[in-house]
């Protein structure tokens, strides 16, 4: 047990270690661009004919105020993880005066739920079929899905879901291709809410799915065709071990360790892919409210965003890191 | 060199797709130079005409012939993609080479940075800073960027043969006539991870180009410039789907999807030309 303390521990300090450099390298880019944030926020809202001159000059105040362009270089650092520390981003310029971390935690448990329930059907999935078809290399109807697996791996987020938006919004228009829910529906713990809420995510958790399913696929398929040719799975079959649980127990156990490392590895891309399906789906996550935030010029709300990802996805790597053990039990031995 | 590739097409099925897929893209970049009327105009030809013998692509509601523009376009973004990935080889050859040789702290301190950039959403980081940069934003810039951020995967990759390298005696013997740190990664060890590199330099540029539709999507990219990306953009601000000029959207999402499949598939057979071994057992299988 004192070994998991200290490989907890070791994690920990990765986890620390992501959100410092992330967070300081979204400092960096805010401090170091020629473009002063205030002078760009102001642009950016004045383009929709918001041009009283006092006015402007009161938002120029307040926004210089806020976002701690006064001060030394260090004042300006230490300001920036102070207001972080307490995740008070200040308010919303195109949703004033909601506050960014308001906004934030609205949107926040609609991308952990798109991404949660995504992630773990492709993974599972993916893990399942790639590792039968690492061991039963003939069969005809798994050599078919590796193709499709293969076909699918390199094609990225926005094209993958501007295809399933054309394909069921506009070819076979069978599904909701936008929101989260129906408009007409309180957000309520009633049937009907809860159904609207599944029949909309199906779409944007398919486009996740099939982004990512190539991938696992792909990885297990050749990690068990390694596994396969060991002496040890030889053995089992000469002892008359059953086939199906030299698959389950003996392979498929071994091979998901290096899968669940993947996943906390790219659990950054697959972050990305989110927010990009959706931007695709108006899905009322993270993503749109980013995008949305761009559009509109609301830098405090853009910085907000950047930097609750980054701990949201240091957060996520922690916890499949935790979990690691069940899988591997020798980090708990050794 | 012509033998290997001879026999790549013959007995890698993957290779022979992707090369085929990756030549016609090229052909069809290539062609841009070709056109004839100058890509940046609009109404030259009459707006939203479906495919057909004069247009083969149609033309889309801004007065464009979709071929041309998708031409010019697709030698943008593949020219985009090559130079990000080129940048970020650089940087990835750089950390991998040198953190596999040196070992011990260097190694710790570099693979932990590494790692934090392997898990960090970059998406939102870079509309962070497109957001900062807007009105001064540039192709160069936006490649320069993305490079900054794209190399540490294949990083790791490097650094894991590098690591093997280190302890094989034509390093010892090279430190021991007195050879440079420097020279020694870069005459000894080099010629030894090119060929993966050439690998991630494929999935790369899909990468970068993936990346460059979705911000080019977005519109914060420069828009005037033709690029897959930009492309899909100006028939959305038609709302080209809805107004039933399909064509215009089609025609740069098949063209990037061949790119990525023929540009991964391309990856993959790499992966396996240099594994010699399971190329002759793919050869011997298929005769």
């Amino acid at each position: 047990m004192r070994t998991y303390g200290i490989y907890v521990l070791r994690r920990f300090g990765q986890f620390v270690l992501v959100v410092f450099i992330g967070i300081n390298v979204a400092f960096l880019i805010t401090h170091s661009t020629p473009i002063d944030p205030v002078e760009q926020a102001i642009s950016s809202a004045t383009q929709f004919g918001f041009s009283d001159p006092t006015a402007v000059e009161q938002l120029r105040q307040s926004l210089r105020e806020l976002y701690g362009v006064e001060g030394t270089f260090w004042e300006k650092y230490i300001h920036f993880w102070t207001r972080l520390a307490v995740g008070d981003f200040g308010p919303s310029l195109s949703a004033f005066p909601t506050s960014v971390s308001a906004l934030i935690g609205r949107a926040l448990p609609w991308t952990i739920g798109l991404l949660t329930t995504s992630t773990l059907i492709s993974w599972a999935l993916g893990n399942f079929l790639g590792g039968l078809a690492g061991y039963y290399r003939e069969n005809r109807i798994l050599k078919a899905i590796g193709i499709v697996a293969t076909g699918l791996q390199p094609i990225p987020s926005y094209i993958m879901s501007l295809l399933v938006l054309i394909m069921f919004g506009f070819v076979w228009p069978i599904f909701p291709i936008s929101g989260g829910f129906q408009m007409n529906l309180s957000p309520e713990l009633s049937f009907a809410f809860v159904r609207s809420v599944v029949e909309h995510s199906i779409l944007p958790v398919l486009s996740l799915v099939l982004i990512t399913i190539g991938v696992w696929f792909i990885g297990m398929r050749s990690i068990v065709s390694n596994i396969v040719t060991e002496d040890y799975v030889l053995y089992a079959e000469l002892a008359g071990v059953d086939r199906h649980r030299i698959l389950a127990s003996y392979i498929m156990r071994n091979a998901l360790a290096p899968q669940l490392t993947g996943l906390t590895l790219s659990l950054g891309a697959i972050f990305n892919g989110a927010i990009i399906t959706e931007f695709v789906f108006g899905y009322p996550g993270v993503g749109t409210l980013l995008v949305r935030a761009v559009g509109t010029g609301d830098y405090s709300l853009v910085l907000g965003i950047t930097s609750i990802s980054i701990i949201a996805v240091a957060t996520g790597v922690f916890i499949i890191d935790v979990m690691y053990p069940l899988i591997d039990p020798r980090v708990k031995l050794t | 060199m012509l033998r290997i590739l001879r026999d790549l097409f013959r007995y890698n099925r993957e290779f022979a797709i992707g090369a085929t897929l990756v030549l016609m893209i090229v052909a069809l970049s290539v062609a841009s130079f070709f056109s004839p009327y100058p890509t940046l105009s609009t109404y030259v030809v009459p707006p939203d005409i479906p495919p057909s013998w004069a247009y083969p692509l149609g033309t889309n509601s801004r007065g464009q012939d979709v071929f041309w523009q998708l031409s010019a376009s697709m030698r943008n973004s593949l020219l985009f993609g090559i130079s990000v990935a080129f940048i970020s080889r650089i940087i990835s050859l750089v950390v991998g080479l040198t953190s596999g040789y040196l070992g011990g702290f260097a190694d710790r301190v570099l693979m932990s940075i590494n790692d934090t950039f392997v898990v960090m959403p970059l998406f939102p980081i870079l509309m962070l800073f497109f957001f900062l940069m807007h009105d001064n934003m540039s192709w160069p810039l936006l490649a320069l960027a993305m490079a900054a951020l794209g190399w540490p995967y294949d990083a790791r990759l490097i650094r894991s043969v590098a690591l093997s390298l280190r302890t094989r005696e034509f390093t010892t013997q090279s430190v021991f006539s007195g050879m440079s740190t420097p020279r020694i990664l870069i005459e000894e060890h080099l010629p030894y991870v090119l060929p993966i590199v050439f690998a991630t330099t494929m999935n790369n540029i899909n990468w970068s180009i993936g990346l460059e539709v979705t911000l080019s999507v977005i519109g914060i990219t420069n828009i005037e410039t033709p690029t897959i990306g930009t492309m899909i953009y100006w028939a959305n601000q038609h709302t080209a789907m809805v107004a039933g000029v399909w064509w215009w959207v089609l025609a740069p999402v098949a063209t990037v999807v061949m790119t990525f499949i023929g540009l991964f598939l391309l990856a993959v057979s790499m992966n396996e030309y240099i594994d010699p071994r399971s190329r002759l057992a793919r050869m011997e299988g298929s005769r």
